[in-house]
């Protein structure tokens, strides 16, 4: 179990957790009431995340075929 | 009938693919059901994406936004982490499967286990829940068609025309047609939705913050989560149990097989998510409806995106629309019908006559989709439920196939095969149960916190199964059992 894998427990906490605290209309954000923009956020920031993982997932060096 | 016309002519662009892909290639069964495992990271990713954007995320997603509001945000969230599992999940299954050289789901579960057995139980419970989500595929299409054709096709018609369509389609190209039209049905959804979805907005309100502050106004509290019933508890437990079956889906995990090498599931993970935003746009378009096409009850929500297409557009509009919903319907549709067709013959038909060989299990299966499409087609004429909770009830049938899956990644085996059998046993059962007598948890126990009261049935399914599955797993374990070494060889 390498550490950096331990970043993928977090957006789990965001969406899972978060919930229980963004549930409210506003402020809106981007046009969007505050629940719908911080579960918006989060799928973005998903994407970050597995990149960060993906980057420095050792796994992912040492196959050279794609 | 101009709506029509382009409507139909999608359908024949989808079978001249499906045709074009299977000039030249052998089909036996594993280029039939996983294209000869010879799939890149972009055919994977379409195919799996296949999956996402089915007539569900179309009229379903927009119809819950429609009906019910803040709720429908979970379909947003359940596959992004979903993909954040498969990171670690699929590689794994990938790598074995390639090894045995596996075809269908149940066939890890028979070679993880040794047990044919246990493989025809997973095939079983595999197709009973692909019913109810073929099912909303052809409710999907019977309802493009009708609506499209201004109510000169009845659904009753559109619905059998859809299907005919369906079966013909996966009985001609297999997967490889999923494939291409997979690439056809994304291009054209991903211009329609984000067109419907910025414009509609625009057009009616002036924008989609002035669209949000009219529905707030005309329906207090519908854009944020109620206080029981589908509550915060309800919607963190619905997620969760929705990102932990997502992969259990027959056709999504033997879809996973289709693969060349185990680092696209990784980079997938990464761009899959982002995917998942244009669904954004679909609740954009439910919830314009709200306040431009009102009065659409109960499973009716569905017709929203439809209903608020036809008022807007000229006929051949509605038409491009059509034609996108009836891929989005196509594409899954062809990959659920030929996953049951592969199972049942390769999983439970041999089984029961193990001297049937590898061409007939083939032949067999393409006989059995056009029967599987047949039972199909009969409960979507005797059921009116909407199309999330057809797919809710599904989700809560796959994911408890999760705990043997987990348990045979393991390092050691856990997991046994008489625990895993009655471990699924329970939890299918427990569901049954819970959809046939309508009892939630607050019903159960009406003196817990509403927060308990609300959680998800499926959590209870999903707990009773682990608990079983860890315990008759304990009493039937052998001292000295080795890693699944023996019959392992193709099963």
């Amino acid at each position: 179990m390498k550490p950096v894998y331990l970043l993928g427990a977090v957006p789990f906490i965001g969406i899972l957790g978060g919930i229980f605290f963004a549930n409210r209309v506003t402020p809106y954000v981007l046009g969007m009431p505050f629940i719908l923009f911080w579960l918006v956020m989060w799928v973005v920031l998903i994407a970050a995340t597995m990149t960060v993982i993906y980057r420095l997932d050792p796994a992912n060096r040492e196959e050279s075929s794609s | 009938m101009t709506a029509l016309a382009v409507i139909f002519a999608f359908l024949a662009a989808a079978i001249a693919l499906g045709l074009r892909a299977r000039r030249g290639k052998d089909m036996d069964l594993e280029q039939w059901s996983v294209g000869g495992r010879g799939f890149g990271t972009t055919f994977v990713f379409l195919l799996l994406a296949g999956e996402i954007y089915t007539t569900f995320t179309f009229l379903g997603a927009s119809g819950w936004a429609y009906g019910k509001g803040a709720p429908a945000y979970y379909i947003l969230c359940y596959a992004s982490l979903a993909y954040v599992l498969s990171y670690w999940l699929l590689p794994p299954i990938w790598r074995y499967a390639k090894e045995h050289r596996l075809i269908s789901q149940s066939d890890f579960f028979v070679a993880k286990f040794s047990s044919p057995l246990l493989g025809s139980l997973v095939a079983l419970v595999g197709v009973i829940a692909m019913i109810p989500y073929l099912v909303l595929q052809l409710k999907g299409l019977g309802i493009i068609v009708s609506v499209a054709s201004y109510g000169h096709i009845s659904a009753h018609w559109a619905i059998v025309i859809g299907t005919v369509a369906l079966t013909a389609y996966v009985t001609i190209s297999g997967i490889h047609g999923s494939a291409w039209t997979a690439l056809l049905k994304d291009v054209t959804i991903l211009a329609v939705v984000l067109f419907l979805g910025l414009y509609l907005p625009l057009h009616y309100f002036g924008g989609i913050g002035h669209m949000f502050h009219a529905v707030d106004q005309a329906k207090p509290h519908f854009l944020t989560l109620p206080s029981s019933g589908m509550s915060t508890s309800w919607f963190a437990s619905t997620v969760l149990l929705s990102a932990i079956g997502f992969y259990m889906w027959p056709h999504t995990f033997s879809a996973s097989y289709t693969a060349q090498s185990e680092k696209v599931f990784r980079r997938n993970a990464i761009f899959m998510p982002l995917y998942q935003l244009v669904l954004l746009f679909v609740f954009f378009v439910g919830f314009a409806a709200i306040l431009v096409v009102p009065g659409l009850k109960g499973a009716d929500a569905d017709l929203s995106l439809l209903r608020i297409t036809t008022a807007s557009f000229p006929p051949w509009v509605v038409g491009i629309v059509g034609g996108a919903g009836l891929l989005t319907a196509l594409v899954p549709g062809s990959l659920l019908l030929m996953t049951s067709a592969t199972c049942l013959a390769k999983n439970v038909y041999r089984v029961a006559r193990p001297t049937t060989s590898d061409a007939q299990v083939g032949q067999l299966a393409k006989l059995l989709v056009p029967v599987i499409a047949l039972v199909s087609l009969y409960f979507t004429f005797n059921g009116g439920s909407s199309l999330v909770s057809l797919l809710l009830m599904g989700y809560s049938l796959v994911t408890q196939l999760f705990p043997a899956v987990l348990g045979s990644l393991l390092a050691r085996p856990v997991v046994t095969k008489q625990g895993a059998a009655t471990g699924i046993i329970v939890g299918v059962a427990t569901v049954a149960a819970v959809t046939v007598t309508g009892v939630t948890v607050g019903s159960l126990f009406p003196s817990l916190p509403e927060s308990v009261k609300d959680l998800n049935v499926g959590i209870i399914a999903l707990a009773l199964n682990v608990v079983v599955t860890l315990a008759v797993s304990a009493a039937t374990r052998e001292p000295a059992l080795q890693e699944s070494s023996l019959a392992t060889e193709n099963a």
